[in-house]
């Protein structure tokens, strides 16, 4: 019987190895054809952990740090892992209720993913911290703390300087695609964390770990093989002296306004005070967002506005130096020609003449020293009138090619972002329909222009950077803050500020003429009150016009008090300029004074004793324009009846919306049109935006042609 | 015969031997392979008896002391005690309903001190013997259906007392026995038909109703007009085919749908639907579709562990291990998935994705070499013995350790449904490895007596 069956043994072993070859089958298919298992298993157990390294370091030109690091730790969440965690107790650790903690896990789920970790409440403060690392074990998968670098200032001063960091968005990733940005990580927004962001950074390391299925490290995966260290980001050497900053935002205290000074000799930015400021660390702790909202909008003098850089005014009488290298070098004047001023300047017959307060007959050198309108509008009117040049169109152009080599009209690309250009009017600028057209302007239609009025419009930078050319007898460097990079300037950031800047030759002796009305103006013009002992300064005052629009209505505001100096004479070092803005009196007045205060300070170390009495009074005089000091007094009153009446919570934004729904509606500037490429903008809400445009926009519209000193 | 000479190594297939300690060694590696984590005092939990490979080992040794035991013990001892040991194995079975241990939701566990005993898998061992005593009985004739139907009742009997205890993975393998029945007669069209059932089953899970209707309409309208072409007066053989178109298509029909409506729990729709990739299935019952969609919902959020409910998991996990693994493997105790626990069960039913991912694609096709040898091996030395009793035992092993492999590794690689079977000689358990142990080495030694007639 089992003979006759013993060719089913044949078909026994048939069906073994059938079954053998299917097997052999899948895992050729699963191990060799099919790489996706390969990836999963990745996904299952590794995990890629970025180091963040160190961003670079600043320093100043001692040497001295000015911008260091400290840790923060952020709490992260894996969102996919809180089922279960108890929430209640979570929620009180960390002070939220359990909307908040519900919102801010959809959060990151919407930004990362359900299996990715993206930050919970990014800077923990001390208490939050401690309270949260004792408990951490309760909520061990679904959330850890993350250490990360933040920024630290060891000494509080050039806020608008350095800018600040901040956690990407997703329009940042969208302008900066390859740079491998993630979400979650922070970048330079502002200032040189801007300017140098590639530098500063350093380089994300990488750590490869291996976990279980719960999430818990292994350890290093491979023995770490792949790992690649977190480099360190650049350190940078800047040209700032970190004591004058402070001495300068010190004098600047309750004033709004800005102070640049400028090394002439390299460029490099020794100072640059944008008042009001605010301290650099209050931009990095935990309630950052917060501040920034603070600053942005509940504060009508505007703190996070880079004046030094951003702020548009008209030169006034500053300007004047430059109209004298024109009028020399165009050879229209000589030091030795003289015009008489009877009192005002009648050049263009009738209309409302530009008054000078001082009365007399002027050559160059008095000129300058008593900034003498008649003077200024004369020499322009002639290097305009030249019947060299064939037209006006050609005329104009020729004094703008000398404003370009200056430095004006066109932005002098510091290491700063957000400068802008200034204005310096062109042919096209007046040719255009909607200004005068095409031979509707004359000299007479800009006159005010030759004494820093009118269409002309420069930065703070622009003016101490022009000192710096007036000092050098001919030449600049790009102003700029950044020396040098630690390690090299890999990115040929610094390139520019390596060549000297020679538009045009002018002779030694055209500066030495307006050397001498500048250092006249120390000795015995209208900067005589603030002479420094020992220190040859050469400077020049300027009381500048100006007008807010206030319901539709041009009305004329105090003025701004400019001063614009280089010292010492022979071998300049410092070349500086300050504006004070509506201070309400003439740049001899404020800006002169605090310039000779920087001056000394930087040059003798110390001030004198019998200077002291005028540094107490810069310090403690409080010129908050009039405009700004009312909005904020109803900014506070609205605070206070708010507060009164609702929660504290809500009260700071409904006031918010109140002063800005008035103000917007009273404010209608159309000024979007020529300034909306700035990236200023970028960042802040539309509303807000005309008001921050303010302070230097009024000038843009301000056509008045009347006296300057 | 041998009876006078003390060697008891003597007609040993040493062959056999050595692939059992071979798939022993593999099994203990794997389990180490699983539990280790770097810097893990491997000596102090060797000594301890902490971790699952210190007991495997210890296993291991007591295995190989039963071994000898067996070794040393008169063939004909097995053949005298056959219909003894099977009544007793049936009464430990029925034991367990009284003093059973539940172990993840089965009671079908004898706690004996060091190791749980689970009657099932022993009775196995049984099982063959009684089956092989029957079958090698001198005046049997299998063509006979009463001896087909007795036959049967020895080989189910503790398939039914262990689906009665929710253990119907185990039940399983007793159809393993249909190996040993087909070898010794069994008329082949049972085979043919059962198969045929199968792949109706399978065929109307996965092609749509009315398709399939259609297909059976036509081919047993093909099969009759070649009936009728090749012979005129073939009245019966078209009735056949009618009627097996009429079972074929109330299969399909009404059989079919009534299991995944009524009969099947909602957990076992969903995991015979998941090996098949079904995912469209039309549920008439509302309530019935409510309910599987509940299964299929815990399958998304079951994957913190349970084994009870995550199934599908456990496979999809099993399979990234395995697929992870490549050509070469990831090297022994590099296994990022092994490593990362990332495999639930994988000491025991899914111990095989270990070696895929650790040993790649030559690994495994080694161990399958090894499996598929030794019961190739089996089933050869079946062939040589001269006793029918040693025949019968032989290919009842050869079929238990088919049906294990291969239902095993079908279901870690995700070909097949997880009935719970563990891999023999692999898996991490006392019970499976002495059960296998005694399995193989009762036929070792029936083969080294194979000189003797045993009855």
């Amino acid at each position: 019987m089992s003979v006759f069956n013993q060719s089913r043994s044949r078909i026994v072993r048939v069906v073994f190895v059938l079954a053998f070859l299917v097997i052999l089958a899948r895992l050729f298919y699963l191990q060799i054809l099919s790489s996706k298992y390969d990836k999963l298993a990745r996904s299952n157990a590794i995990l890629e952990k970025p180091a963040y390294p160190p961003r670079g370091l600043v320093f100043d030109k001692h040497q001295q740090v000015i911008v260091n690091n400290t840790l923060a730790y952020d709490l992260m969440v894996t969102p996919a892992l809180t089922k279960g965690i108890d929430t209640f107790y979570f929620c009180k650790l960390m002070d939220i209720d359990t909307a908040e903690y519900n919102q801010r896990i959809l959060t990151s789920i919407i930004k990362a993913g359900r299996q990715v970790p993206s930050v919970f409440e990014a800077s923990l403060n001390p208490q939050k911290y401690a309270r949260i690392q004792e408990n951490l074990w309760r909520f061990q998968n679904s959330f850890y703390i993350q250490e990360r670098p933040v920024r630290t200032y060891p000494i509080v001063a050039g806020a608008n300087i350095f800018g600040y960091t901040a956690e990407v968005d997703s329009n940042y990733l969208k302008r900066h695609v390859d740079e491998g940005y993630l979400s979650g990580e922070y970048a330079g927004m502002t200032g040189l964390e801007a300017s140098y962001e590639k530098v500063l950074k350093g380089q994300k390391g990488m750590q490869v770990l291996l976990r279980d299925k719960d999430n818990r490290i292994q350890g290093p995966y491979k023995n770490g093989e792949r790992d690649a260290p977190a480099v360190a980001g650049s350190n940078l050497y800047t040209s700032l002296d970190i004591k004058l900053q402070q001495y300068g935002e010190k004098l600047m205290q309750n004033k709004v306004g800005s102070i640049v000074a400028i090394d002439p000799k390299t460029g490099g930015i020794i100072a640059m005070v944008s008042s009001p400021t605010y301290d650099p660390g209050y931009l990095t702790g935990p309630d950052r967002s917060k501040h920034i909202r603070e600053l942005l909008y509940n504060d009508p003098r505007l703190p996070l506005f880079n004046r030094a850089v951003a702020a548009t005014y008209s030169p006034g009488s500053t300007f004047k130096t430059l109209q004298a290298l024109v009028g020399l070098h165009d050879g229209v004047i000589t030091t030795r020609t003289t015009f008489s001023c009877s009192g005002a300047f009648y050049g263009c017959g009738s209309g409302k003449p530009m008054k000078c307060l001082d009365p007399g007959t002027f050559y160059l050198k008095t000129a300058i020293t008593m900034s003498c309108n008649t003077y200024f509008a004369n020499v322009m009117q002639r290097v305009i009138n030249n019947p060299r040049y064939p037209n006006i169109d050609s005329s104009l152009r020729v004094w703008d090619k000398y404003m370009y080599a200056f430095g004006l009209g066109h932005k002098l690309g510091v290491d700063i972002p957000s400068e802008r250009s200034g204005n310096i009017p062109t042919p096209e600028y007046f040719n255009n329909p909607k200004r005068y057209g095409v031979g509707h302007w004359n000299f007479c239609t800009f006159r005010s222009v030759s004494i820093g009025q009118g269409e002309v419009l420069v930065t703070p930078l622009q003016v101490a950077n022009e000192m710096a050319y007036i000092a050098n007898k001919g030449w600049y460097y790009i102003p700029h803050i950044v020396d040098s990079i630690e390690g090299g300037d890999t990115y040929g950031l610094l390139d520019k500020y390596k060549t000297r800047q020679i538009a045009m030759e002018i002779p030694d002796s055209i500066f030495e003429a307006v050397h001498d009305g500048m250092q006249g103006v120390m000795e015995s013009g209208t900067g005589r009150g603030s002479k420094v002992p020992g220190i040859t300064i050469c400077g020049k005052t300027g009381t500048v016009e100006n007008n807010a629009v206030i319901k539709g209505q041009l009305v004329k505001q105090p003025n701004h008090s400019f001063f614009a100096a280089f010292a010492p004479r022979e071998n300049p070092k410092i070349a500086i300029m300050c504006v004070v803005e509506n201070s309400g009196r003439f740049g001899g007045t404020y800006a002169a004074p605090i310039v000779s205060l920087m001056i000394e300070k930087y040059i003798n170390d110390t001030i004198a004793a019998n200077r002291k009495g005028v540094e107490t009074n810069m310090m403690n005089t409080n010129l908050i324009p009039p405009l700004m000091k009312q909005k904020m007094n109803s900014r506070d009153s609205l605070k206070k009846i708010k507060e009164s009446t609702q929660p504290a919570s809500t009260s700071l934004t409904l006031s918010l919306d109140d002063i800005f729904g008035n103000e917007t509606k009273s404010i209608t500037l159309s000024s979007g049109q020529q300034k909306s490429k700035q990236p200023i903008q970028k960042r802040v809400p539309a509303k807000p935006l005309l008001i921050m445009l303010l302070p230097e926009e009024k000038n843009y519209f301000t056509l008045v042609k009347n006296t300057a000193k | 015969m041998n009876r006078h000479n003390p060697e008891i190594s003597k007609g040993i297939d040493w062959m056999l031997v050595a692939m059992y300690m071979a798939l022993c060694l593999i099994g203990l590696l794997c389990i180490f392979s699983v539990e280790y984590r770097v810097g893990d005092n491997v000596l102090q939990n060797f000594l301890g008896f902490k971790k699952e490979y210190s007991k495997q080992l210890f296993f291991f040794g007591i295995s190989l002391v039963v071994a000898i035991f067996i070794l040393l013990t008169d063939s004909k001892f097995f053949t005298a005690t056959a219909n003894l040991s099977y009544m007793f194995g049936v009464g430990l079975i029925l034991a367990t309903f009284v003093v059973g241990k539940e172990v993840a939701g089965s009671k079908s566990w004898i706690p004996l001190g060091v190791m749980n005993i689970q009657p099932v898998e022993l009775c196995k061992i049984f099982t063959s013997l009684a089956l092989a005593k029957y079958l090698s009985s001198p005046n049997l004739d299998f063509q006979k259906p009463k001896s087909q139907l007795i036959a049967a009742a020895i080989a189910f009997t503790p398939a039914l007392l262990s689906v009665a205890q929710k253990e119907p993975g185990a039940a399983i393998v007793y159809f393993s026995f249909a190996l040993a029945f087909f070898r010794e007669g069994l008329p082949a069209q049972y085979i043919v038909a059962v198969l045929s059932l199968v792949i109706l089953i399978i065929a109307s899970i996965i092609i749509r109703s009315d398709i399939l209707f259609m297909i059976l309409t036509v081919a047993a309208v093909l099969i009759i007009y070649f009936i009728k072409q090749r012979k005129k007066r073939a009245g019966k053989a078209i009735m056949m085919v009618i009627a097996i178109w009429l079972l074929s298509v109330g299969v399909q029909k009404f059989l079919v749908p009534a299991l995944f409506e009524k009969v099947l729990q909602p957990h076992q729709v969903v995991r015979i639907f998941a090996s098949f990739g079904i995912d469209d299935y039309q549920f008439k019952d509302s309530a019935r579709a409510v309910a599987i969609q509940k299964e299929y919902n815990k399958l998304g959020s079951s994957k913190k562990g349970d084994p009870g409910k995550g199934e599908s998991y456990n496979v999809k996990q099993s399979k990234i291990a395995i697929g992870s693994g490549g050509f070469l493997g990831k090297g022994f105790l590099k296994g990022t998935q092994t490593g990362g626990d990332f495999v639930p069960a994988q000491n025991t039913d899914f111990i095989f994705s270990s070696v895929g991912e650790n040993f790649g694609f030559w690994g495994s096709t080694l161990l399958m070499l090894l499996y598929f040898g030794m019961m190739l091996r089996i089933v050869f030395i079946a062939e040589r013995q001269r006793s029918v009793f040693s025949r019968v035992y032989a290919y009842c092993v050869a079929g238990i350790l088919f049906v294990h492999v291969v239902l095993n590794i079908y279901m870690t690689l995700g070909l097949a449904p997880s009935p719970g079977i563990t891999l023999p000689f692999l898996s991490y358990g006392g019970s499976s490895l002495l059960t296998f142990t005694i399995l193989l080495f009762i036929l070792i030694k029936l083969d080294a007596d194979r000189q003797m007639v045993l009855r």
